[in-house]
């Protein structure tokens, strides 16, 4: 409860803090961060609390994000003039937009092309991660790389796709009246608090999971799948429960954030882009989901800003050694621990 | 030395060995075999464990002792054999599915969560027995509330039975050998198994605990759990065991109650290495 | 219709590229064999192994710059395990994963910052690009020649230096059993630097001949780690020598879907291939199960 304010308490503070200070402009990396972030919570799940890796969670927010923008961009005008296609236009199922010509076009409403990334996301992750999590450690991992580099090549030479330009101009989704999901100046801040409120709605999903008797579940099977297993939990089905739960959170954020920015390439889907979401979860302290949103939000943020200018990746391969050879735990509990221990030798000092 | 399940009546006459049950055997194993490479290790052992006994595996190191277990667990598959539990066949189910039957078990090197603090290694035992999913937790429903508490004083309850509740809150990496064995049984326990099997329970304990353990596995049985143990450590064997079968090599030698395999010249030989090993054969 | 010579053209690029392909799925071997390790780094020994050299001989004769090249990755590699992977007290599996790719990552970077994002290579061997050697029908680049020999001559020797050597002994003892081997006086820590040594040199020599065939990029070392971790899995992981066939497997399968598929899609069958041997045989062709999955028996 308490945290919940403050995580609210810091997003309002934060869009505050930007107006007031003129950085309207921050808004739009802080909203693609949240988005970012929402991929590393889920994968957070997966990762920290399983104990299985997987390098492929970018094809996943790719392939929500493809999906959505694939339908959304469609010209069914030609078709939809008679018979089936008249009657999905006036079930709202093909909305009407315009081109870059101010013609008339018309494609699948955001609503179902949401609906579909999402189920084309849990069917790919169902018939990756039944097979790939038999496969333990090393195997695990290079499965799961492969997967996100065959989604990577695909998207990349497929000319539907828009291959290496991706696909563009994909129209705003109106979710409420007033609240379009765009990347229009004027709906900066609407989408700053949409993107977190989605940040926000998986922060308060991962944690009540973790602390349940799934989440037990989960950790046990980090402790040692055997010995779960034994203790009558069904190890492969927790497994893949967990990989399709943080695989369709990737394609919710995926789907989203292609709506906000109004375009996808194929780099949301590549190595570099899975690696990072890894990175990011090892950077939070693995099995700590308010690292992975603290410590993910601000490094994507900076990232976006461009703060670590042309050695962006390396950066991000320097964090993944340092962190995981020196602090396994995170920077967040050491730091904390760190903090109280100063405050303490403060104020006992203060008081004697 | 020999003593019958209180609930069971012995049949007319005297106790003689085996001890004769009322009832049915709870787990019956059959002509189980298993082989790593060219050894083998298991070699047509058959033998059946009593409702409310307290049986004892034994024998020399590489009998195939925890092979069997491994089998019964559901850990390895056998060769060849049936396993009946409770005329359940379970041979060759996946572990949890047989730990769902009721069949709970402690490992001989210790397989403890070292992630997970004392309580909750327990409260993962009781997750065969409770229900709740992914949407009643993520949705914090009145039903997850309940079993949680539920789960909770489950685990409260196992870990001071084993004389461990005031460790409940204390990581099970920083606890000493003897204690983490104790919340291992008192995780096999929450299972609430019918049948409990413990690997080598009292390695690595030094007398006084191997004591409280000797207590605690009667304690356990008098709950009406059936106990089937390997143990090395005779003391503990002879002093809480109804009945014992010897193997060695893989293959059944004698079974009997205590007293009898105390002194039996082919255990004798067996332990101390001799030719009646090769004549049981 | 494919003519014969055109069906031997595809073998023969399946083969010179599935060589290089088992070059990588031998480096894994050599480090996973040793250390436990699967360095996803490995790919990144032959990208730097061909940009060092191309550096090299644009001031000096060809032979020396390779010799060159091959001779600073493996310092550079072995530094890696003495400064990185020496320091890990008990390191989890899923960290030495996330060091090696963090490792992999930050090389390609550096690589990106020295040599930019243009394809480089080196000069044929012998001949230049138009000169091709006639073979039944076919012309192949004498190229081809240079990368099938310097792969069979490498292999045998690191083939005869594991089993006839006593530091090679020494290495696979390291790999059967780690306590065993330091009771019998090996030195460990030492034996996994010379594994990181000998993986690094052996990717910069493949980096190297198959540099005027493929050319070199800073960021093809991903691809190639993953394709030659399909071989060595193919192979079976830890098995040396079958790593090679595979490797040409591999190599072939990439070259004869490109008659089926867009060449596009190259890459994702490689990819493709990967998952189905994971997936169907994760021990590989000729290894005995009960690696690598947790199916049924644990």
């Amino acid at each position: 409860m308490l945290s919940g304010v403050a995580f609210v308490a810091t997003v309002v503070g934060l869009q505050l803090l930007t107006a007031a200070t003129g950085r309207g402009y921050y808004l739009t990396q802080l909203t693609m961060a949240a988005y970012y972030t929402t991929v590393v919570m889920g994968l957070c799940l997966v990762m920290g609390y399983a104990g299985q890796i997987s390098l492929g969670h970018g094809a996943f927010f790719a392939i929500g994000g493809y999906t959505s923008a694939y339908l959304t961009t469609l010209d069914l005008s030609g078709w939809a003039a008679k018979g089936v296609g008249l009657t999905l236009r006036k079930a709202g199922v093909l909305v009407a937009r315009q081109d870059l010509y101010g013609g008339e076009c018309l494609g699948v409403t955001p609503w179902l092309a949401f609906a579909a990334a999402v189920c084309l996301t849990a069917a790919v992750a169902f018939v990756i991660g039944y097979p790939a999590l038999r496969l333990k450690g090393h195997y695990l991992a290079m499965a799961t790389l492969g997967f996100g580099l065959i989604v990577y090549r695909l998207v990349l030479g497929t000319e539907r796709l828009g291959g290496a330009d991706g696909i563009s101009s994909v129209p705003a989704w109106k979710i409420l009246p007033g609240l379009d999901v765009c990347g229009r100046s004027v709906c900066r801040i609407q989408n700053y608090y949409v993107a977190f409120a989605l940040a926000g709605l998986t922060l308060f999903m991962v944690l009540n999971l973790v602390n349940s008797r799934t989440g037990r579940a989960l950790r046990s099977i980090h402790g040692g799948e055997l010995a779960a297993n034994a203790m009558g939990i069904n190890t492969a089905q927790y497994k893949l429960k967990v990989f399709l739960i943080s695989a369709v959170i990737a394609a919710v954020a995926g789907c989203l954030m292609t709506h906000y920015n109004g375009a996808i390439g194929p780099s949301e889907s590549g190595a570099m882009k899975s690696v990072r979401y890894v990175a990011l979860v090892a950077a939070g302290g693995m099995a700590n989901v308010w690292g992975a949103l603290v410590v993910g939000g601000a490094l994507e943020f900076l990232s976006l800003r461009g703060c670590f200018g042309s050695a962006d990746h390396a950066v991000f391969g320097l964090i993944l050694i340092l962190i995981v050879a020196l602090v396994p735990e995170g920077p967040l509990r050491p730091l904390g621990r760190g903090v109280v221990r100063l405050f303490r030798a403060v104020t006992g000092r203060a008081g004697a | 030395m020999l003593s019958v399940d209180p609930g069971s009546v012995p049949a007319a006459g005297v106790p003689a060995s085996p001890p004769v049950f009322a009832s049915a055997p709870l787990l019956r194993v059959e002509g189980l075999c298993r082989s790593f490479g060219g050894l083998l290790a298991v070699d047509d052992v058959s033998f059946s464990v009593m409702p409310g006994q307290i049986k004892a595996v034994i024998g020399p190191n590489g009998a195939g002792k925890t092979t069997v277990f491994n089998i019964i667990s559901g850990i390895l598959r056998p060769d060849s054999g049936r396993i009946l539990f409770s005329d359940v066949p379970i041979a060759g189910l996946p572990p949890f599915r047989v730990g769902e039957l009721g069949i709970s078990r402690t490992f001989q090197n210790l397989s403890l969560f070292p992630n997970m603090t004392a309580i909750e290694n327990v409260m993962v035992g009781c997750h065969c027995r409770t229900c709740c999913g992914v949407v009643a937790s993520v949705l914090r429903l009145p039903r997850h509330y309940r079993e949680e508490r539920a789960i909770r004083d489950a685990a409260e309850k196992h870990l001071a039975a084993v004389g461990m509740a005031d460790k409940a809150g204390v990581s099970v990496a920083s606890l000493p050998f003897g204690q983490r064995r104790l919340v291992e049984l008192a995780r096999a326990l929450a299972t609430q198994p019918r049948l409990l099997l413990l690997d080598e329970p009292a390695s690595g304990l030094n007398t006084r605990e191997t004591g409280d353990l000797a207590r605690i596995i009667r304690q356990v049985r008098d709950t009406g759990v059936t106990v089937l143990l390997v143990e090395h450590d005779m003391s503990l064997v002879m002093d809480v065991s109804d009945s014992i079968l010897v193997l060695n090599y893989g293959k059944p030698v004698t079974e009997g109650p205590p007293a009898e395999i105390r002194n039996d010249p082919q255990v004798i030989s067996v332990y101390l290495g001799g030719d009646f090993g090769s004549a049981a054969d | 219709m494919v003519g014969l010579s055109q069906v031997l053209q595809y073998i023969m690029s399946g083969v010179t590229v599935g060589s290089i392909y088992a070059i990588v799925a031998i480096g894994f071997n050599i480090i996973y064999g040793t250390t436990g390790i699967i360095n996803f780094a490995q790919g990144e020994f032959v990208m730097l192994g061909g940009m060092i050299a191309v550096t090299l001989a644009s001031f000096m004769p060809l032979p020396v710059a390779v010799a060159g090249a091959v001779l600073l990755v493996m310092l550079c590699s072995g530094a890696l395990e003495i400064f990185i992977f020496r320091r890990l007290r008990r390191p989890s599996l899923l960290q030495m994963i996330i060091i090696t790719i963090g490792l992999s990552i930050v090389i390609q970077e550096v690589a990106l910052h020295i040599w930019d994002e243009k394809v480089r290579s080196l000069p044929y061997f012998t001949g230049n690009e138009c000169s091709s050697v006639r073979l039944l029908g076919a012309g192949l680049s004498p190229q081809v020649f240079w990368v099938l020999g310097t792969v069979g001559v490498t292999v045998t020797v690191l083939h005869g230096f594991l089993r006839y050597t006593i530091i090679g002994k020494a290495m696979r003892a390291c790999a059967s059993n780690v306590s065993a081997a330091q009771l019998a006086g090996i030195n460990v820590a030492n034996m996994r630097t010379l594994a990181f040594m000998v993986s690094g040199a052996l990717g910069a020599l493949g980096g190297c001949v198959i540099s005027p065939i493929t050319m070199t990029q800073y960021d093809m070392g991903t691809s190639l780690a993953i394709k030659g971790f399909a071989a060595a899995i193919l192979g079976g992981l830890g098995n040396h020598m079958a790593a090679v066939p595979a490797g040409l497997l591999v190599g072939l399968a990439e070259s004869v879907s490109v008659y089926f598929l867009p060449a596009a899609y190259k890459d994702a069958m490689a990819f493709a291939i990967l998952l189905l041997v994971l997936f169907v045989r994760p021990h590989g062709l000729f290894g005995a199960p009960e690696v690598g999955t947790s199916s049924r028996e644990f």
